[in-house]
């Protein structure tokens, strides 16, 4: 047997054996998120229930993932750690936690973490609207810069994908 | 056959024929001379590269001093562009292409029009076919060059070479195939087929890494990138690299020899190869031309699920083979081929390509048969696309 070389083992790990896969019926939060240029795209899925505090947490959560090795690994990894976590610690996991989980993760493949990130953060922002709930200024910065790029990748028109790559760009400066 | 080590994927590159190792050794201890000095050492190494020569050009029907040695086909099809571009630039400025080219054609005639230059990209249709009309009306009074690719390195679509050709003879204009997936693996005749310029390597042949050709028909005006001790009748100075062009031209003798059997051997295994996965897997399709295709290229995308993890899944199996999709290599856009032939995006991503080559034995076609429906439909399980799919 000729184990993959190209990943570390963690990556292998949840892309071989993925964690809280598929649909979730009955769910409280959907969460999309995609990157059109690459094509990965996202879907997560979240249950809020309380703990014994009576603070709300993340009581399931699953994924669907449309992408490449590391972009499945990352959305598996994110629903393990995400799990029974208050909505507030959820919010607070970044791409580096996700990365640094993993080790090695090759350069071109870190905008695949952000995304597992920014697609929870869009499940937590469907629950607390459809609930009705007070959203913080951050998540709603977020989410609307995460819907920007959903929106581009509906349209799935060639010539957007450079406007996108302008968009990345000029935020991470 | 065991289960690890499936190697699929010829078209990135070859082993080394054992025949053409055997005779590529004494180069390079006992005959390592310097084909530029006058000493005996030297004349061995010089007369060793001649008749290489006669050996490469004998395959497409050139002459000898035809033939000259580089170090990749990127160097090559570099050579054609700078070279003709240079040479004729008083000429006209225009350069004709396709928009499936290897990207060292790409990057090559983008880096021209930084220079000046204007570059026209001739579209294809959803086989990857470039239509012999468009070449025709594209060309103007002050166009140089036209330059298309013979086979497609990633569909294997094969180009209606000699009619193009025609119509560039017919206009004065110098015709250029980059022949790097076809050389060794289908006839090619560089004068029925009307070929001014060709470009073609050793390693995807069975030969070793580190020696080309470039084919330059008597009389073409073009001019070298390497300047220096005047190698390769002043075309690409350079000392020569003797081993490896004497291993190319070990790999054309055999090419010569045995390249009707194992095409026609290849065509019957990736027959095999595509209607099995096409009967097996639900939502998958071919890329390229079902007919006019390489004997040994097959080229997919299945929807809803992603080339780049379809690779690594089947490298845990033990099978190499490769996706012109994004994920796989540094770029993340996906394969410019496969959005020239019409494919989204989303499609273009969930590409696999697989190549068979001399070693290539049916039980291992059978067993990939096997395995791959499994991993994809695993894959699909992962995925959100695929309400769209019966299973």
């Amino acid at each position: 047997m000729i184990y993959s070389k190209i990943y570390s083992k963690e990556i292998m790990k949840h892309f071989t054996h993925p964690q809280n896969v598929g649909k979730m019926k009955n769910y409280d939060g959907l969460g999309r998120a995609g990157n059109l240029t690459c094509g990965d795209i996202m879907y997560l899925y979240i249950k809020v229930g309380k703990n014994k505090n009576r603070r709300k947490i993340i009581k399931d959560i699953s994924f669907e993932t449309f992408g490449c090795t590391v972009a499945i690994a990352n959305t598996s990894l994110l629903t393990t750690i995400a799990k029974g976590k208050t909505l507030e610690e959820a919010l607070r996991i970044t791409k580096e936690d996700l990365v640094k989980e993993f080790g090695q993760v090759p350069l071109v493949k870190i905008h695949c973490s952000l995304l597992a990130v920014d697609a929870l953060g869009e499940a937590i922002y469907d629950y607390l609207s459809r609930n009705e709930q007070p959203i913080s200024k951050e998540l709603r910065e977020r989410h609307q810069r995460v819907e920007r790029d959903n929106k581009i990748i509906k349209r799935r028109h060639r010539e957007l994908v450079k406007i996108e790559e302008k968009l990345h760009h000029n935020k991470n400066k | 056959m065991t289960k690890s080590g499936i190697y699929l994927d010829y078209a990135a590159t070859t082993p080394v024929d054992p025949r053409v190792l055997r005779i590529m050794l004494p180069y390079f201890n006992k005959k390592f001379g310097n084909t530029m000095s006058l000493h005996s050492f030297g004349q061995e190494a010089k007369s060793a590269l001649e008749e290489s020569r006669e050996e490469v050009a004998s395959l497409i029907g050139a002459e000898p001093n035809e033939i000259i040695f580089t170090a990749s086909a990127t160097e090559s099809n570099n050579l054609v562009l700078k070279g003709i571009a240079w040479a004729c630039r008083n000429k006209g400025k225009h350069i004709i292409i396709s928009s499936i080219e290897h990207p060292c054609i790409m990057e090559s005639a983008k880096w021209l029009e930084s220079q000046g230059f204007e570059i026209t990209r001739l579209k294809v249709d959803k086989y990857g076919l470039i239509h012999p009309d468009d070449v025709r009306k594209a060309i103007k009074k002050e166009t140089i060059l036209v330059s298309m690719i013979h086979a497609s390195n990633e569909i294997g679509t094969i180009q209606p070479i000699k009619e193009i050709g025609k119509i560039c003879r017919e206009r004065g204009v110098y015709f250029h195939t980059d022949a790097t997936q076809s050389f060794g693996k289908i006839p090619i005749e560089v004068n029925s087929m009307n070929i001014d310029l060709l470009s073609a390597s050793s390693h995807k042949m069975y030969g070793p890494k580190g020696a080309a050709i470039l084919f330059v028909r008597k009389g073409t005006k073009i001019e070298p990138l390497l300047h220096g001790g005047g190698q390769e009748a002043g075309l690409r100075s350079s000392t020569v690299n003797v081993p490896a062009i004497v291993g190319m031209a070990q790999a054309c003798r055999i090419a010569k020899k045995e390249m009707k059997d194992e095409g026609r051997c290849l065509t019957r295994l990736s027959n095999k190869l595509i209607s099995g996965v096409l009967r097996k897997i639900p939502g998958s399709h071919l890329n390229g031309h079902p007919k006019k295709r390489l004997p040994n290229n097959a080229n997919f995308w299945f929807e809803g699920v992603e080339g780049e993890s379809i690779v690594v899944q089947l490298d845990l199996l033990g099978i190499a083979v490769s996706t012109g999709s994004a994920c796989s290599s540094a770029k993340l856009e996906p394969s410019h081929v496969l959005l020239a032939i019409g494919l989204k995006h989303e499609e273009a991503h969930g590409s696999l390509r697989l190549t068979l080559g001399r070693w290539t034995k049916e039980s291992e076609i059978n067993y990939l048969l096997k395995v791959l429906p499994e991993v994809i439909k695993n894959l699909r399980k992962i995925s959100p696309f695929k309400k769209s799919f019966k299973f």
